[in-house]
């Protein structure tokens, strides 16, 4: 027995939630594999090969997969799948498109979204837009899932894992990469930073200048509801919530925010929240740590100075 | 071109379900029910594309009890041409339902086949890419844009920092992010219209797939709630908490 892990890459760097992904798949005490694949991956198999609790890292190096397509990575993932009697992945975009796919044409049932490895085949993961925790008993016989990566810790570096290329099936061609449109941000990224701020449609067309500088002094990311990503004031991929960003930070600041059930899902795992609202009954109060009743419009630059100042 | 549409009959999304004090399993008998909105955004882009003269017809598809009519009539009043229930009244999980859907994609042929990103209710997410795994064809997952053309649909995705763009081969599935589009309000008179059109009911056992549960729900909690926010009189005070939490570097 032993487990098969999809490793994820940016550029030529192990992404953060492969680290997390390791940690969950230890809960099984099994052998790891981790699988890291790629049009040049070397650099990333030095990484990888670092990971604790990792045996042996799985290269797979072939040009199609610079930009990795969903049929290309399963058939690289079927291709040796057989050798596995569990199969995880984070439950990343990459991983929520790949996994369930790899899992039907092995005739098994996926779990996906796993915050909690309870025992071999006994997982918990959130529905209802997260109000509802549920035990899962798989009775499948291979375990196939993908983990929401903020629910576990990263996995640290000091082992020394072999390295094994192995074999790339040629690519499908049913689906071709056109283009990228990525934004750069000078923000640490919304899934790992450890300071969040985010605001709701109320800060208009002053979103960026209101919470900038004090994501700046915080070094923290910068969030938004979905009502505010709709009307335009924040760039889609600062949503939060059940259909944007799941996050879990140290402190998250939710400016003007309402706390609708599918916002909520997406920050209730952050360990500190507080809340900025004018309306002393607005239902985000109801989940915070902490809560000030005031127009954000005066104190977001009184929170930027008292920042500064101390 | 023919395009399909799977429509569940989902969990209202502003309902928060209970549990069941002794049984332990989410209360879902009484529950009010709608459509998916993801469906619901499934059906608006393909009316779309057929008042853009680029498909032929609509195919609404849903996989449930005689309840699930509910949704279909629905997806009839939004534009659907025709509406198909799988009726059965067993647990469905969704490997089962993706088989059914295959089986139902072999009788239609559809080119285009749109599912959800996700069902509200469960939050599975899976269905969709599991369809297109089974269909042996391509998968654009989360389209938030999709232009069709004769023998290729290019879909834009929305991705951890930004949009990408694919073009997937037909036939193919997509699945359908939020903001694909804004689904048009229903008018009353649509709506009267579609109770009147018939929704053809396919028994399970015409399609010969096992339904049997993979795995089961042991049981479900509620996540531990916060106690309710302290009430803080000024930005001192946070910025005094803050630090006193240790949150500030
Ligand atoms: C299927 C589905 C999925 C969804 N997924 C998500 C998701 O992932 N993420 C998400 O965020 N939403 C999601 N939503 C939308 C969600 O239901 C809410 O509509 C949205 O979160 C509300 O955003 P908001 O808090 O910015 O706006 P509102 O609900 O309009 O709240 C604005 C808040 O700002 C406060 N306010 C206004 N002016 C001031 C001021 N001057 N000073 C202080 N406070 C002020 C108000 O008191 C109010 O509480 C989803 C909805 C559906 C149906």
């Amino acid at each position: 027995m032993s487990v098969l892990v999809l490793a994820e890459r940016e550029g030529k760097q192990l992404k953060p939630s492969t680290y997390q992904a390791v940690t969950a798949a230890a809960a099984w005490q099994l052998p790891i594999d981790l699988l890291v694949y790629g049009d040049d991956v070397e650099a990333v198999a030095a990484e990888a090969k670092q990971l604790a609790g990792v045996c042996r890292v799985l290269t797979a190096q072939a040009g199609h997969l610079l930009h990795p397509l969903v049929e290309d990575v399963q058939e690289l993932v079927l291709s040796i799948a057989k050798q596995y009697t569990h199969i995880l992945s984070a439950h990343s975009v990459l991983g929520k498109s790949v996994v369930p796919g790899i899992a039907a044409r092995l005739d098994i049932a996926p779990i996906t979204d796993v915050i909690e490895i309870k025992a071999p085949s006994t997982y918990v993961r959130p529905g209802y837009a997260g109000n509802i925790l549920s035990t899962i008993k798989n009775h499948e016989p291979v375990q196939i899932i993908t983990v929401r990566a903020t629910a576990f810790r990263a996995s640290n570096r000091g082992g020394d894992a072999e390295i094994f290329t192995i074999d790339v099936p040629p690519a499908r061609e049913i689906s071709q990469w056109i283009s990228e449109q990525l934004t750069h941000s000078e923000r640490p990224e919304l899934n790992s930073a450890r300071v969040v701020i985010a605001g709701g449609r109320s800060l208009g067309e002053e979103f960026n200048a209101l919470l900038d500088p004090i994501a700046v002094q915080l070094d923290a990311a910068i969030g938004a509801t979905r009502a505010c990503v709709d009307a335009g004031f924040a760039a889609n991929d600062l949503q939060v919530g059940q259909t944007g960003t799941i996050i879990a930070p140290e402190l998250y600041i939710a400016v003007g925010i309402s706390g609708a059930m599918q916002h909520l899902a997406g920050i209730k795992d952050s360990k500190i929240i507080v809340a900025i609202n004018h309306d002393p009954d607005a239902p985000i109060f109801k989940h915070a740590d902490y809560g000030l009743v005031a127009d954000l419009f005066t104190v977001l630059p009184e929170l930027n100075s008292a920042l500064q100042q101390s | 071109m023919k395009v399909l549409i799977a429509v569940k009959h989902a969990i209202d999304y502003n309902v928060k379900p209970n549990i069941h004090t002794e049984t332990g399993q989410v209360e879902l008998a009484q529950v009010k029910k709608a459509i998916n909105p993801f469906d619901e955004i499934s059906l608006e882009e393909a009316v779309r594309l057929k008042e853009r003269g680029q498909v032929s017809e609509i195919i609404a598809v849903s996989i449930g009890g005689a309840e699930a009519k509910d949704s279909l009539r629905h997806a009839y009043a939004l534009g659907a041409d025709r509406a198909l229930l799988i009726e059965t009244d067993a647990q469905l999980q969704p490997l089962a339902v993706a088989k059914l859907l295959k089986a139902i994609v072999a009788r239609e042929q559809p080119q285009l086949i749109f599912l959800g990103k996700q069902a509200v209710g469960e939050d599975y997410g899976q269905t969709g890419q599991m369809l297109a795994a089974l269909l042996g064809v391509g998968v654009g997952t989360f389209a938030s844009t999709i232009q069709l053309n004769d023998d290729h649909v290019v879909v834009t995705r929305e991705v951890d920092k930004g949009t990408q763009t694919l073009s997937v081969k037909l036939p193919a599935v997509v699945t359908s992010d939020l903001r694909l589009n804004e689904p048009r309000f229903i008018k009353l008179p649509n709506l009267m219209m579609a109770k009147k059109k018939a929704i053809e009911t396919i028994a399970v056992s015409e399609l010969d797939v096992d339904l049997v549960p993979r795995f089961s729900v042991i049981s479900s909690r509620e996540p531990q709630q916060k106690p309710g926010a302290i009430q803080l009189a000024n930005v001192q005070e946070l910025v005094a908490k803050l630090r006193q939490a240790e949150v500030l570097q």
